[in-house]
């Protein structure tokens, strides 16, 4: 049995910095990493094997430097990695994003789960996922929080929806999405970025993956960003220093004002 | 279509390094620009670039020779819990009404359940032109694939111009692969739509860059045009007393709709909080250096009958599980009284909460991006402050 992981390499977002005076964003020093959400889908990629056997594969569409994330998947136990990188596929929305990677699923061969992070750190659309599983014509289970058991045909799982938990079974191969709950990933074992070091990570581009030319990148891609803007934030409130019990008072009488005390 | 950097002109001065929202530009080692597979040709090096070194080249193919004017109408899923509407559907049908005074097309809603006449009667009083109704006992429950084909089959029998879906669960599900299906655009988790008075499309607006961001998207040559909308961004539409409106019923059997999935068994959420709900939210933050401090939280909010949210770092933290967590990757939220206690007020957490009637800060550091948004920022410690604020709430009650 096989497990693909499809992982997304994110600028650390939380740690952003704007340049006072250009009100820019300060990209220097803004480190890429593996997006957070997909650490989950990989450790259970690894479980699953570890669980039920078979080999864990993880894959990435990005630019040459993405192949980080992908020697990081390895260091932490994948068997195999792709590196999914042209040109080509520079503007893809999430469909063509979705078809690129369903290409090179495709490609891979047989396989028995995909695995995805909830949503990526840096655009959160939670698009991904689904679209895959439609490109591919096989079942999405969202928001997976346990896998309880996995055969050669089928799967039972759990998953969050909303304000409960639905205990499901699918056919397989099927796509999930994982939430943090699923479990606690794992850390990087010195033998594991020592195979890591040595693995050659081959990069596949559109021609390897075949398909159809019109749905990679921008021209596959039905949504056009047409502008970006810094958000302003302009609420303009009182700031009070002082003793913690005038501070205390201060926001008693505030809130005794709003009816709340 | 290609994004270019012509080597002659560029002088290697960075700008549109910086600029680049995705992070697609770097320099090479002769020290120009070059772009890579990031891109996502939002055109703003293109013109921020001081040399005009890059430019777009090659025309954009059109796939589909269809006539986009064939669609029309606004419409959108209207998501119901046990027979009742849930809050998110009169949202869309608040911004849909927006939409269709510029538009001038038809107010739509979606419904699939069992007494769907009920609801649908909800909708016209909300302002809703016609409501198309897909009814059985089974579709009470969200089945992905049911709801998929159900979707995907009605738009492309009545061909609506814009289709809308709250950013639930639910529709962050199926919403995306009943795009996928129609082989349309779809833009996640938009805070806001307008209609380009000029060309009529569909300007979906969203924070992106994890909330550091506001992209605005549209979807040309594709139809329907497709979007979920974050709960509580947009306004919901109020009643109006008016109840008639005309409802336009398929037979579920004829969808021929079958599940891949089964579902064995459900159980609720032990903890039901509904922080979107919630009038008054006390928030903690990084600041609170510790899970047990949390009880301060509960206590206050208690005292002021609100509920418990909470900042990424705490929940990332281990000190207060997911459902609390407020901001770009948790939930939004808009109560009357937000309480912000040792938050810093990263863009994340702000994209949030920042629209909340009132937001008050507490926070030791005078810098704390918080105060930006705060209407009553108190610079002083937690610890001090806030059991200080609960004895005078427990004292004079």
């Amino acid at each position: 049995m096989k497990y693909i992981v499809c992982l997304k390499q994110v600028p650390d977002t939380m740690d952003v910095k704007v340049d006072p005076v250009t009100k820019r964003i300060v990209r220097e020093g803004v480190p890429s990493i593996l997006n957070p959400y997909d650490y989950y889908a990989l450790e259970e990629g690894l479980r699953l094997k570890e669980r039920f056997g078979g080999t864990t594969v993880a894959i990435t569409m990005g630019p040459p430097q993405a192949e980080a994330v992908l020697k990081e998947a390895i260091s932490l136990g994948a068997d195999e990695a792709y590196l999914l990188s042209d040109r080509a596929f520079a503007g893809s929305d999430t469909l063509a994003t979705s078809y690129t990677l369903a290409q090179a699923i495709r490609k891979i061969g047989e396989f028995s789960i995909i695995l995805c992070g909830r949503e990526a750190m840096d655009g959160s659309t939670g698009q991904v996922g689904p679209e895959l599983a439609e490109h591919l014509e096989i079942p999405v289970i969202t928001y997976v929080s346990k896998i309880i058991n996995v055969t050669e045909n089928d799967m039972e799982c759990v998953r969050l929806l909303e304000d409960h938990y639905e205990t499901l079974k699918s056919p397989l191969p099927a796509v999930i999405t994982v939430i943090k709950e699923i479990n606690e990933p794992r850390l990087p074992s010195l033998k594991g970025m020592l195979r890591a070091k040595k693995t050659q990570i081959p990069v596949w581009t559109k021609q390897d993956i075949g398909g159809n030319d019109l749905q990679y990148g921008q021209d596959g891609s039905p949504t056009k960003v047409v502008e970006i803007w810094r958000p302003e934030i302009k609420k303009e409130g009182k700031i009070i220093k002082g003793e913690p019990d005038e501070l205390a008072e201060a926001i008693y009488q505030e809130l005794k004002k709003l009816g709340a005390a | 279509m290609e994004i270019i950097v012509n080597k002659d002109k560029c002088t290697g001065c960075r700008v549109c390094v910086d600029v680049c929202p995705v992070g697609a530009i770097t320099l090479d080692n002769d020290g120009k620009a070059q772009i890579d597979e990031r891109c996502s040709f939002c055109r703003l090096c293109v013109k921020e670039c001081p040399e005009n070194a890059i430019e777009i080249v090659g025309e954009e193919k059109k796939k589909s020779e269809t006539d986009l004017n064939q669609y029309k109408g606004i419409w959108f899923f209207a998501e119901q819990k046990h027979g009742k509407l849930s809050h998110v559907s009169f949202e869309l049908c608040g911004i849909s009404l927006k939409l269709a005074e510029t538009l001038k097309e038809e107010v739509c809603g979606v419904i699939f359940g069992s007494k769907c006449d009920e609801m649908a009667q909800e909708l016209f009083n909300r302002g809703a032109n016609k409501v198309y109704v897909v009814e059985d006992e089974s579709l009470d429950e969200f089945r992905q694939d049911i709801y998929v084909c159900l979707m995907t089959e009605l738009i492309k029998k009545y061909k609506p111009n814009i289709v809308l879906a709250s950013a639930t669960m639910i529709g962050r599900s199926f919403i995306p692969q009943t795009a996928a299906r129609l082989k349309t655009g779809l833009t996640a988790d938009c805070t806001d739509l307008a209609i380009d008075p000029d060309t009529k499309l569909l300007q979906q607006i969203r924070p992106t860059y994890g909330g550091n961001l506001m992209a605005k998207i549209v979807c040309e040559n594709h139809r329907p045009q497709m979007a979920t909308i974050r709960p509580k961004a947009v306004e919901e539409a109020k009643p109006t007393g008016n109840n008639s409106g005309i409802i336009v019923k398929d037979n579920f059997a004829s969808f021929n709709a079958t599940c891949r999935v089964d579902l064995i068994s459900k159980e609720a959420v032990e903890q039901t909080i509904d922080l979107q709900e919630a009038e008054i939210i006390v928030s903690g933050g990084r600041g609170l250096g510790d899970g047990k401090n949390f009880e301060m939280i509960r206590k206050l909010a208690e005292l002021i009958g609100g509920a418990v949210g909470a900042s990424r770092a705490a929940v990332d933290s281990g000190w207060i599980p997911y459902p609390h967590q407020v901001g770009q990757t948790g939930k939004t939220v808009k109560p009357k009284i937000y309480i912000a206690c040792g938050i810093s007020g990263a863009i994340q957490h702000l994209a949030g909460m920042s629209t909340s009637d009132y937001i008050i800060a507490i926070n030791k550091d005078p810098d704390a991006p918080i105060f930006k948004v705060a209407n009553l920022g108190i610079v002083g410690d937690i610890f001090e402050v806030i059991p200080k604020l609960i004895q005078k709430l427990e004292s004079k009650r």
